[in-house]
This record gives structure tokens, sequence and C-alpha cells, in this order.
């Protein structure tokens, strides 16, 4: 984040890279593209908190009892015992649990809103099977009243995904879980854009048996990724080698080669839907042969088949606890799944699980699929404690976004992501009451004033503000 | 030679396995019955020829009782599944293995899921060994299909494993289920009028025995013999018919139009049941919803609240727990805990995925209790059954201790030990 702008009115405004490359001239085929659709996320100017002995999962591995965290300025500013700080607002976190706000991987809210109807319905632009040109941001409607419902499950960012009908879907993009009117409003500053891709029967169904066009059948769909690819890494040389020297005519600008080549120069994390364990296999050699990551299969029903090879390659998985048997590439489903990627090892370095949504009703509780799974584990005989589990909500979905070394644990300087819960997160019994986002509280399950802002929300309870529940005419 | 009779033959191979003979004693449980004895800190939970004989702190074992070490632990009826698609589907996903919808309009009422029921399903286990014991089956509604989409079934998940006693197919055509609401309207020509107008023409056609409404006769009729027999009992109010329906104007809506015809009406979906309670509970009409389907997902769901449980009781509506989602009936219990998370007490929230399922489908003297008499379909949970963290240690269906595998189980085994192995490289 640059350094914050005062611009009055009580407002910080922090603004995302971008202002930097205005006057300049382009120095890549889609700089213009980077100096508009740029964050415009405003922080509320907020005091400093002090929460005062809570039971701090901070997303390392760490349980830390009866500790005081300070909020200032937006960020985690200490963590201790004892803390005290002149004009910090004093939140009593006795008996309360607090941890880092979750994020959720994998998100359509906005782009599939409520209420689900064809006016809404903006996740797939299943009109051609590789349409790495569209952006899912572009159809994020702000006032998806999901987002609120999700700010009260403690979900403090998201990434926002184009649907799986598709190849190639087009971006991602990750968002703060704040209210907003524009989805620029939202951007999480300073973060790379994704690139939604999607293995098996989805692409193959949509296309081969809907449109009866390709691909349809899996290998139909590993030679449109390996098409798209090889076009894109052609169309990047084009261009890197005119940015060189900018000599003669700039080539011609391809909107869905620009997403792919900046994939394949590291500038777009690829997230990619798969669920069978020999499908993510290939589609890690899809990757080696052009030489880009896949940074997390999302769904990932077989992942505990390969959690050796995800671990090896340094791979994260995206996992539901429990969701399993709607399709056949779904029937492979256990329990155990993601306790089981979490237990593998490998020198190549950590693994990796994600606790992700995919459901504006999953992304509501995505503490308690994380409790699921970590029981689930526990029973096949895995140690699963929960500061380890909280960190399949928080640090490795950051990691997998590449924003861990801003948001997704509780340690100094971090943005001031955090979520106070009434007791242990991982009990059904368990709410959140509070929830800050870089410092600023925005949930507050004691006001009700703090809890929807959606204007569709608007107008609905006109008679039941005038007449008692249950007795309505 | 004098042949066996067959029957007796696989007794004899199996007698063991689903034999009732076996007395089982489940001692120093912390029990939950679910009815009038409440809550035992710790009993004895006697089985016999697969019933609850007894129950109490100081039941006497007799010798040959099977005793099952139930200390620490807690004991619940098995949990009853108001609404699924259990035997009736493997994979949504795989046509050849779905038989819950049907786009043939020629049939709707006379629609029968127990022609179709597979006591074999591999979700069957995979739910029973969460502690699932009886679930209702229902036909559902689709695109191009009938507005009446045919009649459900409850069946126990004891499944393959079920006894002659205490059979797979504990009720065939338990219940008639249609849709109005924004569904209904969308499979009759796009408005709510039409399926009303649709469904009042059926119920008048199979009211006069196939003779078709006068005003009706320029028309194809829409109901066979068969769908109008089948619709017989429901207009004489045995029974129930469980009408998919949100909106509270729509709830209104059917219950008028059931009170004309003196039909037993059970509401499912409900998202604004909670506005027109006390009309639900005038009416006596059972409600089945999901507690955490919390969003105004539709325009007819707009009023959805989390704390509809505690309003309904508060009004005197019975109503159960249903839902899911994708992980399956498993999951009700969580349903259940994220009810009591908005307020609802935690015993009546387990039993809305017990007792009061049992009480709307008329079950309640044999099941969703731990009661002399009943039948002994039992869970023991290593902790608080409606937790996060509890699992469900041995289930028993008509008093036989399930296997507590499933095609899942051994899924983990197998993948669990190849990650071992490798560790010991």
């Amino acid at each position: 984040m640059k350094a914050p702008l005062v611009l009055g009115f009580g407002l910080v405004i922090a603004i995302a890279g971008g202002l930097a490359a205005c006057g300049k001239k382009p120095q890549k085929a889609d700089d213009s593209a980077k100096s508009a659709y740029i964050s415009t996320y405003a922080v509320p100017v907020s005091g400093k908190v002090l929460i005062r002995g809570a039971t701090v999962l901070t997303g390392i591995d760490t349980k830390l009892d009866d500790t005081d965290v300070l909020l200032a300025d937006g960020k985690i500013a200490e963590i201790g015992k004892g803390l005290s700080a002149d004009g910090a607002t004093v939140v009593d976190g006795k008996g309360r649990w607090l941890t880092p706000g979750i994020i959720d991987i994998h998100s359509h809210l906005g782009v599939y809103a409520s209420p689900g109807v064809w006016a809404t319905s903006d996740g797939n632009e299943a009109t051609s099977p590789t349409t790495p040109e569209v952006w899912a941001e572009h159809s994020i409607w702000p006032q998806d009243p999901g987002f609120a419902f999700a700010r009260a499950g403690g979900v403090t960012s998201m990434e926002i995904l184009p649907g799986s009908g598709n190849l190639i879907g087009g971006r991602g993009v990750i968002v703060k879980n704040v209210p907003a009117t524009s989805y620029q409003q939202m951007l999480f500053p300073e973060a790379k854009r994704s690139l939604k891709m999607a293995c098996g029967e989805n692409p193959k169904r949509v296309y081969g048996e809907g449109q009866h066009r390709a691909p349809s059948t899996n290998m139909g769909n590993v030679a449109g990724y390996r098409a798209a690819f090889a076009k894109a890494a052609a169309y990047r040389l084009k261009w890197d080698a005119w940015n060189k020297d900018k000599k003669g005519a700039a080539p011609d600008r391809d909107l869905g080669l620009d997403t792919l080549a900046d994939v394949l120069r590291g500038n777009i994390t690829v997230q990619m839907h798969c669920y069978r364990a020999d499908q993510m296999v290939t589609m890690l050699d899809v990757a080696k042969e052009f030489g880009f990551k896949i940074a997390a299969f999302h769904h990932a029903v077989e992942a505990y088949k390969i959690a050796d090879v995800l671990a090896d390659t340094q791979t994260c998985a995206a996992m539901w606890a429990d969701w399993w048997g709607f399709k056949l590439e779904a029937w492979d489903g256990i329990r155990e799944n993601i306790a089981i990627v979490d237990a593998a090892k490998s020198k190549a370095g950590p693994s990796c699980a994600i606790v992700h949504s995919d459901d504006p009703n999953g992304i509501q509780r995505l503490n308690q699929e994380a409790a699921k799974a970590m029981a689930a584990g526990r029973r096949a005989g895995l140690d699963i404690t929960p500061e380890h589990a909280m960190s399949w909500l928080s640090a490795n979905p950051a990691k997998a976004l590449g924003i861990l070394d801003k948001t997704g644990t509780i340690e100094k300087h971090k943005q001031a992501d955090v979520v106070l819960w009434s007791g242990d997160p991982f009990s059904v019994y368990t709410r959140a009451d509070l929830v800050w986002i870089d410092g600023a509280l925005r949930y507050d399950r004691a006001n009700p004033a703090t809890q929807q802002d959606s204007d569709y929300m608007l107008g609905a309870d006109v008679d039941e503000a005038a007449a008692p529940a249950g007795d309505h005419p | 030679m004098k042949r066996l009779p067959f029957a007796v033959a696989l007794m004899l191979l199996f007698g063991s396995f689903t034999s009732h003979a076996q007395v089982i004693a489940i001692k120093d449980a912390e029990v939950r019955t679910m009815a009038r004895a409440g809550i035992y800190s710790s009993a004895t939970v006697l089985i016999r020829d697969g019933r609850i004989e007894a129950i109490g702190p100081n039941i006497a074992v007799p010798a040959n009782a099977k005793v099952i070490d139930g200390k620490g632990k807690i004991l619940t009826p098995g949990i009853f599944a108001a609404e699924t698609d259990l035997g009736l589907k493997e994979i949504d996903g795989v046509e050849e293995t779905n038989d819950v919808t049907s786009e043939q309009p020629r049939y709707s009422a006379a629609l029968d899921v127990s022609d179709a029921l597979n006591p074999r399903s591999i979700v069957i286990p995979v739910n029973r060994i969460e502690g699932i014991t009886t679930a209702v089956t229902a036909p559902g509604s689709t695109k191009g299909g009938s507005l009446i989409a045919g009649q459900g079934a409850i069946i126990s998940l004891a499944g393959a494993l079920a006894s002659d006693d205490e059979p797979f197919v504990i009720r065939p055509r338990a219940a008639m289920y249609a849709s109005l609401g924004e569904f209904g309207a969308s499979i009759s020509g796009g408005s709510r009028p039409a399926a009303m107008a649709k469904l009042r023409e059926a119920f008048e056609e199979a009211k006069s025995g196939g003779l078709r409404l006068a005003s009706s006769l320029s028309h194809e009729s829409q109901l066979s013999p068969l769908d109008i027999a089948a619709l017989r009992p429901v207009l004489a109010g045995e029974t129930p018919l469980v009408m998919h329906v949100n909106r509270a104007s729509d709830i209104r809506a059917a219950i008028k139009l059931t009170d004309d015809y003196g039909i037993h009406l059970i509401i499912t979906g409900a998202g604004e049941a909670w506005l027109v309670a006390k009309e639900l509970a005038e009416h006596q009409v059972s409600v089945l919803f999901n507690p955490t389907e919390d969003l105004p997902a539709q325009f007819e769901t707009l009023h959805v609240r989390q704390d509809a449980a505690e309003i309904l009781l508060k009004a005197g509506v019975q109503f159960a727990f249903i839902g899911g989602g994708e992980g399956g009936p498993r999951n009700l219990r969580q349903v259940a805990g994220i009810a009591a998370s908005w307020g609802l007490s935690k015993d009546i929230a387990l039993a809305a995925i017990t007792l009061y399922p049992a009480e709307i489908f008329g079950l309640a003297e044999t099941r969703g209790g731990i009661e002399p008499g009943k039948v002994a379909d039992l869970v023991l949970w290593d902790g608080d059954p409606l937790e996060l963290g509890t699992s469900a240690t041995q289930v028993w269906i008509g008093g036989i201790a399930m296997p507590m595998v499933s095609r899942q189980t051994l899924l983990r085994d197998k993948y669990l030990k190849r990650l071992k192995d490798k560790k010991n490289d």
C-alpha cells in the first residue's frame, strides 16, 4: 500500500498502485488497463482498538491465551500481555477468541448475486470455452446482500472468480469485504489478479453436450488450454521484444492474450478448478510445458490421493469439508481430504490446505467447515490443533493469493483484519461478535446498523417494522 | 430330502448378523430420550427384538445381553431426515443413477418413489455412519415435469441390512409432493394463478372420480386414472400433501387451497413461514425448512430470517429441519446446531431432527424417541450430538448394530495407508 493520502472529511484514502503510472508512456501491452480499474478502497479513519485478554489464534500455528492485541492506523500494532494505549477503545476479549479475518479464496458473491435470477447470473461467459479477456470484477454487483452475510461470518477478504463453465474463464480479483457502491471501492490494494481455469466435466458438458462444439472430452479440454497458452507464449515474445526498444508499430493488442501473457510473466496467479487427482496431475504438466505456476487447485475433491505431489510441487488445494457426490468427478470425496492434504510432508516446503466455500451460504460458516475437517482428521489419527487449522482459513489462502505479506495472520504490521468470536471458532454455537477490516469496525453483532448495507434489502421490512413478528394481516 | 426353505437357510447363514434375538444393553450413557423421561445423566437402555425394552438408571441387565459401555458418551434417538433423495439417487449429475425427477408429464401423482428405491445405495452408509437412521425420500419437481411430483416414502437407513420386522421401506406412499410459488408458476406457464388453477383442477377431477369438470372438458385431462387413485387418500386427508412454497402470500394461498379440500398440508422450503406463523398454527400446518438457508436468494425468500425457528416455536407451529447441502443429510445435526447458535434451545434443535419429523410424518409411536416399545434406532455419540467435533461411535437401526464403514471410510483408509507408507520410505 502506498502512503495514505489524507483527503479530508475524516477519510484516509489508501490508493492502490496506479497513480504512479499516470503520465508515463505505456510500458507493456496492458499498462493502460493497469492505470484504470484500480482500487479506490477507502479505509475509514478509526481510533486505536485494544482487544484485551482474548484467546488469540495467530494463523501461524500459535495459540496465545489471555493476550492483548492493539490495532492502530489500520495495522496490528502490538501483541502481548498487559498492553495499554492512550485513547484506545478497549474491547473485553475475556472468554472470546480473536483470529485473523477469514479469507475465502473461492467466492462468486456479486457475480452470482442474490436474488438468483437471470439478471444476476453474471459468472460464466459461456459463449466460448476460452475467455481470458473477461474479468470477474466487471460483473461484480456490490449490492449483493451476500457480502454482509459473509462479513457476519468473519470473512474480511475474498477472491471473486468467474464460474467454471469455461476452460479459461477469465480474471478473478481479490476484494476486501467492505460495503461499496463500486467494485473499485472493494479492490484489495496492490494484489495480483488471478486467472480462473477449469478441468473436467463442466467445460465438456457446457460445450460438448450443450453446444456441440469443442471441448467434448477431457482430452479436448487439455488441447484447449495448450492451444491458448501456445498462442500466449508467441504473443508474449512479440510484445516483450517490441517493449525493449519500441521500434516500429506496436503489435496488435489482444485482451485475452494480455491476460495469458501476464500469467506467463508471473504477474497473474492461476486458480484452477479440478476435482480428480489424475486431472490435477495432468494440469501440473500443462503448467510445466508453458512455464507457469498453478497457485491452487480449487475443489480438489481427490487431492488426498495426490497429497504428496501437491506438497512436492508446492501447490495449494482449496477444498470443501464434506461436499461430495453431486457429479461423478466428486464421487470420491471424503471428509478427511483437507486433513490428509495438510498432513503431507515434503522437502520442498510445507503443505498448503485451504478451506473454501464456492457458496454464499458456506462462506458464512467457513470456520465450521474447518472444524469438521479438523474433527475428521483427528478421528483418522492426524494430530491437528485449532491453531494449526486456523491457517486453512487465513494464512494459506493469503499465500495462494500472494497477499500473505499484507494480511492473513495476526502479526505486527499486518493489516488489521481480525475477528473477535463469541468463543471457540470451531464450535457450532460460536458466532462472530466483531469484525475489523483494516482496523475499522465493519460488523458488530450487537449493532444492527452495521449488519446489512445492501440497497436491495432496503424497504423489505417496512411492514414488519410496523407490526410484531407473526402477527400480520 | 426335504429342502430347507430359502429364507431359513439365509437366517442360518447370516443369523448372527441380522437376528433380533440378541439382547443389547447400552450402559452408563447420558440418554437424551426426546420423550417424557427427558434426559438421564446416566442410564441403561435395554434392547430386545429390535425394540427398546427398558430404560433407566437401575435396569437389570440379562446375562445373555451384549453389553455396550456408554460411559462418557451420549445416546440419542437416530436422526430422522425429513426430506432427502436417499435411495433414489446416487449421483446428481449421472442421469442413469438419478430417479428424483421425471420430465414425463403423462403421470404425476401416480409416481411412487418406492418403485425405484435402492437399499444398496452407496450414499446410504455414508449418511448412516453419521447417525441418520430414518429418511423421507421425496420425488422432485423439474422443468418440463408435473406440478404434482408424486409420492414419497419413508425408509430405514439399515438399507440392505434391514430385517423383515423393520424393513427398508418403512412406509411407501407416505406423502404427496407438489410445488407452488416461483417454481410452481414456472412449470405452469409462468404464473402463480395458473399453478393454483392447475392444482384446483386436479383436485376437482380426483374428487369427482375422474369425471372432468365441465369447464375443462375441452382440455386434455392432466390426470391418468392412476393419478386420480393416488390423489384420493390425499383428498381424504389420510396422506399428507407436502407443498414446496416460500413466500408468505403463497403459503397463505396453499393453506386456503388445501383447506377447501380437507387436505392435510405440510409445507417445505417455507422461507417466509415465520410471517404467517399464526395461521400455520391455527390450521395445524407443519413446516419443513432449512434454517441455514438464510439469504434472500430468491424474490420469494426476501423476508427469510435466521431466528425463524424460535418464532415458529413460540407461535405453536410444528417444524422439522431439512437440508445439509452438498455434504448431504449427515450435516443435519450441524444445521440444528446453527439454529441453536441463533437462539433456539439445544433440546428443541435436536428434537427438530429426531422427534418432530417423526411426529410430522405420523411415525412418533415407533420412532423419534427412546422409550419402551419404540424401534431401537439409536446413536451413541462421543460428545454433544450437535457439536462439530463430535462423531457417532455406534449406530443401531431396528436394534441391529450397523457396520461403521462406508465407501468413504474405505477410500480414506486406502489413501491414508499410502501416505503413511510413503513417510516410512
